[in-house]
């Protein structure tokens, strides 16, 4: 019982819980609001400029913006099944708004602030979590291992089937994706894991072929690609997110480990 | 593997392995609500399909490389 336990020295699963939280908080608020800072200097310019090409794109005729009635016919020739398997087509909307969004400028800004903290908070519980289960002391400096180690799970390995997207980019369903995205989190989370932790050889071997899996199988991808921003813009678009994206994993890492000593 | 021995009404839980096994099986319940909590926030800033959270974090997802649309 959680009460005979405390008089052990030991400590109630409470203050477990709330440890876990303040240091989640103040290292996801601190690592959210860099990245918030470093996504303003380099990929909201990207995104910004690729949606003139995706308003463009929407004010040209048809036949421009939607794939051609041929183009449909041969994709259906490509990829029978992908028809099959989704009631409202094989494709999705290329880039579709409704309803509110926030005025560009300072309301959109902050709306991505409070995202990335969000993310940030909700990152750094997970890091945090595991850390506990792990046990052991944890610094900023390993910390910052634990970052790095959550950047490969998950941004590089779901960005190696599925690189980050300009808006007006036409991409498979949507919820296709996302089911892709967290089971390759998941399983190179696990293969990671193992691969640090385990003493058994084969498991480690088991470790290194789950990290292939994923790709293997193969991410959704649309039966025809198509987007509205030049190439270039793309290929800058995916080095700015991999480089705020590191920005931040380090940072959220290094905060955590630094908060967790200090909290939980 | 050794059970894990239920020792609450001992003052002097010593043996380490012990500690670590007892400590372990305390702090599960409190980090998976951590990490469940943690799920939440990363469903709403990343995944929810409803479309005023979607528009509120969008320039967020597309940076974090969340699928998008």
């Amino acid at each position: 019982m959680p009460l005979s336990r405390a008089s052990n020295g030991a400590r109630a699963p409470a203050g477990i819980f709330n440890g876990i939280v303040r240091t989640a908080a103040a290292a996801g608020i601190v690592a959210g609001l860099l990245l918030t800072g470093v996504q303003h200097l380099q990929v909201i310019p990207i995104i910004q400029q690729a949606e003139v090409f995706e308003k463009a794109q929407e004010a040209a005729p048809a036949s421009e913006s939607a794939p051609a009635p041929a183009e449909h016919a041969h994709a259906a020739d490509v990829a029978p099944h992908a028809h099959g398997h989704d009631g409202h087509g094989a494709t999705e909307e290329v880039h579709s708004h409704g309803g509110w969004e926030p005025e560009d400028g300072f309301e959109r800004t902050a709306y991505t602030a409070l995202a990335d903290v969000s993310m940030g908070v909700g990152y750094a519980l997970l890091l945090a979590a595991m850390i506990c289960l792990r046990g052991g002391a944890v610094t900023w400096r390993s910390g910052m291992l634990w970052g790095a180690a959550a950047y490969a799970v998950f941004f590089i390995a779901p960005s190696l089937g599925l690189p980050p997207e300009l808006p007006g980019t036409l991409a498979a369903p949507v919820s296709a994706r996302q089911a892709w995205w967290i089971c390759t989190a998941f399983s190179t989370a696990v293969a990671l894991g193992v691969l640090v932790w385990s003493r058994n050889v084969w498991f480690k071997v088991g470790a290194v072929a789950l990290l292939f899996v994923p790709h293997l199988v193969g991410a959704p991808q649309p039966p025809v690609h198509s987007m509205a921003a030049p190439a270039e813009l793309v290929g800058s678009f995916i080095i700015a997110t991999a480089l705020a994206n590191a920005v931040f994993w380090l940072a959220l890492g290094g905060l955590t480990g630094y908060f967790y000593k200090k909290f939980a | 593997m050794p059970v894990t021995p239920v020792v609450s009404g001992q003052a002097e839980v010593s043996n380490e392995a012990e500690n670590g096994l007892v400590t372990l099986r305390e702090k599960m319940i409190p980090a998976l609500c951590a990490a469940g909590l943690g799920a939440v926030l990363l469903f709403g800033a990343g995944f929810a399909s409803m479309e005023a959270l979607h528009n509120a974090a969008h320039d967020s997802r597309h940076s974090a490389g969340f699928p998008c649309h």
